[in-house]
């Protein structure tokens, strides 16, 4: 006989494996100094978080700010605590929810440069995909292209899967950088 | 503010003095000559040597934990960083407020392996609350002045400050900004009124209250005691306490049941398990308080007051999370309960002591003593009973005998009682001591320790001889790593794989080694003469108390079982390896 399936057992366990999993789109305002993407990075590493996409450069430089956008994934309990675990760290000026506390009303950008390699009939299916996605031509060579993209992460992936079959060597991305629309700030 | 020209070295000392240090733990080393140079011929700091980094930092949060103040530590680049590693991880764990100096190879020269390099800042990043390079000589004061304030407010935290030698011999202008304002770090005191309001409705409206208090409380100050009193005066209500909160209620007060958690007593789980409404102040639901979490304290609703963000919701959901420092929420808990006119429900509150009653009749902590041989408990008991009356602070190792005095000796102040709670750390008594008896030189200061821990840092017994710290080891010797075989007997049929402490040294001698005074006792009836002896001797002593090899730690919640599945010591003849699962045997 198969005995029946117990309830988790573990004081580290679990309502969180029930509940689904999403990405977020966090905005982390950070002072410029050393060692500070170190400090997020190890956090998610140190407590097990899993980071999709992270972007960072200085955004206020006579305030040595920087903004750091990252992409991670989790339950709604696992990215409340992932934004406090954020906000204790020193440096930290600000975290935001750009998913959750701006849903709908956010621009997120990325933008990739895409290698394609091929001749004659090939190349020219990827130049009339490209111009369809509203991807410019960077460089080209009589064999081939680099295409600069620019929009949501979605498309990207989209226009890659495209140029897979005609001959893509490989690609290049920023990650995402977002910010909320309207005229307030995050 | 004032300014004055002089060298980084001349700097470090000075923010010091400036900070009102009055003692620093440390060993020197290539990278803080300067520093040490500075320190020669001035009386305002006094400097510990210790035997080894790590004893530096425990003294250092001894020394923090049962003062208030700030713990500060000075040790050299590479191995003395690395060897401080498991004391910041400690402080970092227990929020022990911790200042760490450490010298650096000199800026031109990092990066490229030089001697006694080591990636500091990389390496520490993860065990202290911030850390900090310093580049140049013009970020120095500053620096210093802000690792401070970042070690003190908020949830306290140890903080690095690593800093090369050139930075230690170059020149520059000293600034002591007074008023440290932190550009980005500014934790919030005062909890939000309306959150406030809310918990004060719930715990009118209680029928089955009970306060669950953690470190918190000690960490906020002396004044956080005295208003968690009032309150439980106030309510009426039950109080039990974590292993970092002892002493913030007296243990001789009406309201406790004695500490929780997994050796917690049966009264302290039973309340937590089957409360209505739960008031957390200053803890933070750790795995040794909640056991097994789907079943912990089903029939609640909570209410966590924590200084925090971070802390709240993240094991346990809570209704009311109030943002914080303890003083300042529980003075507006008081006032709002005093202005709103606010009663208990008393009836029910009557039923509710009634069945707490009945779980106290369980006797929980009973243990049956011996005429032949000394138990572990009595040890304690005794140990208490006869430094009564006295200023007594106790620290502790890590094992069955840390879960004997939590148990046993009954704290009835804050601050009194220093062990290593959330990372656990064997050896950190007795360096503890040091620090505790450095900031109170007229103290009873009692290490209750294991005969396997306090080998982990018995070279400090050296820096006690050297500062003549009349600090007292008092060993619970079974000659077992107590809680591993305890566990091995649970979990791995009594399978004692490398738990038996062979080859122990005679402590007797190893005491007068030291200088110190050694006292062996092993029958029971001789047990008080040699507590009484130990407490006499004015200077260090070394008791080798030889105590039942065998007895176990109960109460106990076994790994992945709920509050309400504890054991007993009378109910611990059956068969214990049947109680815990392959579930719970996974779990540490």
């Amino acid at each position: 006989m198969i005995a029946p399936s117990k309830p988790p057992l573990s004081p580290y366990s679990s309502k969180a494996f029930q509940e689904e999993s999403k990405p977020h789109t966090l905005a982390v305002l950070v002072d410029n100094e050393p060692g500070v993407l170190a400090r997020v990075v190890g956090l998610f590493s140190g407590r097990g978080y899993n980071i999709e996409s992270l972007t960072v450069a200085e955004v206020a430089h006579n305030e040595l700010l920087s903004r750091i956008t990252i992409v991670t994934s989790g339950t709604l309990d696992a990215i409340e605590q992932i934004m406090h675990q954020l906000d204790r760290l020193v440096p930290v000026h600000k975290v935001t929810n750009l998913t959750l506390e701006f849903r709908g009303k956010t621009v997120a950008r990325e933008l990739a440069l895409i290698k394609v390699k091929g001749r004659g009939q090939v190349r020219q299916e990827a130049l009339q995909l490209a111009d369809a996605f509203r991807a410019r031509v960077v460089d080209a060579s009589t064999e081939s292209f680099v295409f600069e993209l620019t929009g949501a992460a979605s498309k990207i992936n989209d226009f890659v899967d495209l140029m897979r079959p005609l001959g893509l060597v490989e690609v290049s991305r920023t990650g995402v950088a977002a910010i909320t629309r309207g005229p307030n700030e995050m | 503010m004032s300014t004055a020209e002089m060298t980084g070295a001349q700097m470090i000392v000075q923010a010091l003095k400036d900070q009102k240090v009055e003692t620093i733990f440390g060993y020197p080393g290539g990278a803080v000559l300067p520093i040490y140079d500075a320190l020669y011929g001035q009386n305002d700091i006094k400097h510990i040597l210790v035997r080894h980094e790590q004893g530096a930092a425990h003294a250092a949060e001894g020394y923090a934990r049962s003062s208030g103040k700030v713990g500060v530590l000075l040790v050299t680049s590479g191995p003395g960083a690395t060897n401080a590693i498991t004391g910041l991880t400690d402080a970092l764990l227990d929020s022990i407020p911790l200042v760490c100096i450490t010298g650096q190879v000199p800026t031109h020269l990092i990066g490229s392996d030089a001697f006694q390099e080591c990636d500091t800042v990389g390496i520490t990043r993860h065990c202290t609350k911030h850390n900090y390079l310093v580049r140049s000589i013009e970020d120095l004061p500053r620096i210093l002045h802000e690792a401070f304030y970042v070690a003190q407010n908020g949830r306290p935290g140890p903080v690095v400050i690593d800093i090369p030698k050139d930075v230690q011999f170059a020149r520059g202008d000293y600034v002591w900004p007074r008023h440290v304002e932190h550009r980005t770090y500014k934790p919030r005191l005062e909890g939000d009124a309306a959150q406030i309001e809310r918990a004060l409705d719930l715990m009118a409206t209680a029928k089955r209250p009970v306060f669950y208090t953690g470190g918190g409380v000690i960490n906020s100050g002396p004044e956080a005691s005295k208003l968690l009193r009032e309150l439980v005066a106030l309510t009426g209500f039950p109080i039990t306490s974590t292993l970092m909160g002892l002493g913030s209620y007296p243990a001789s007060g009406a309201n406790w049941l004695g500490m929780l958690g997994m050796h917690g007593t049966f009264e302290a789980n039973h309340a937590m398990h089957d409360c209505d409404v739960m008031i957390n102040i200053g803890a933070r639901f750790d795995d040794r308080i909640t056991g097994r979490l789907d079943a912990f304290s089903p029939g609640s609703r909570k209410i966590h007051v924590d200084i925090d963000p971070s802390s709240i919701n993240k094991t346990v959901k809570v209704e009311v999370g109030i943002i914080g420092d303890c003083t300042h929420v529980l003075r507006a808990m008081i006032d709002q309960w005093k202005s709103r006119k606010l009663m208990a429900d008393e009836p029910a509150l009557k039923d509710w002591w009634k069945q707490i009653e009945i779980w106290r009749g369980r006797k929980s902590l009973h243990f049956k003593n011996s005429t032949s041989v000394i138990k572990p408990q009595h040890a304690v008991r005794r140990l208490h009973a006869l430094t009564r009356g006295r200023d007594t602070y106790i620290t502790t190792e890590v094992g069955q005998h840390q879960m004997w005095a939590a148990q046993h000796f009954d704290f009835d102040e804050p601050n009194h009682w220093m062990t290593s709670g959330g990372l656990g750390t064997m050896g950190y008594g007795l360096p503890a001591a040091i620090g505790v008896q450095m900031a109170h030189p007229d103290a009873l200061v009692i290490d209750i320790a294991g005969e396997g821990s306090i080998l982990m840092n018995m070279q400090e017994m050296s820096t006690a001889a050297q500062y003549r710290l009349p600090i007292k080891i008092f060993i619970l010797n079974n000659e077992y790593l107590g809680m591993v075989r305890q566990w091995q007997e649970l979990l791995h049929e009594s399978r004692y794989s490398e738990s038996y402490s062979h080859s122990l040294p005679d402590f007797v001698k190893l005491a007068e080694a030291y200088g110190a005074h050694g006292i062996r006792v092993s029958d029971p009836a001789d047990l008080d003469a040699a507590i009484q002896e130990m407490i006499d001797t004015p200077n260090a002593v070394i008791v080798d108390c030889r105590i039942d090899k065998l007895e176990n730690c109960f109460p106990m919640i076994p790994s992945g079982k709920a509050h309400n599945e504890m054991i007993l010591a009378d109910d611990a003849d059956l068969e214990l390896e049947a109680v815990i699962d392959a579930e719970g045997r996974m779990l540490v």
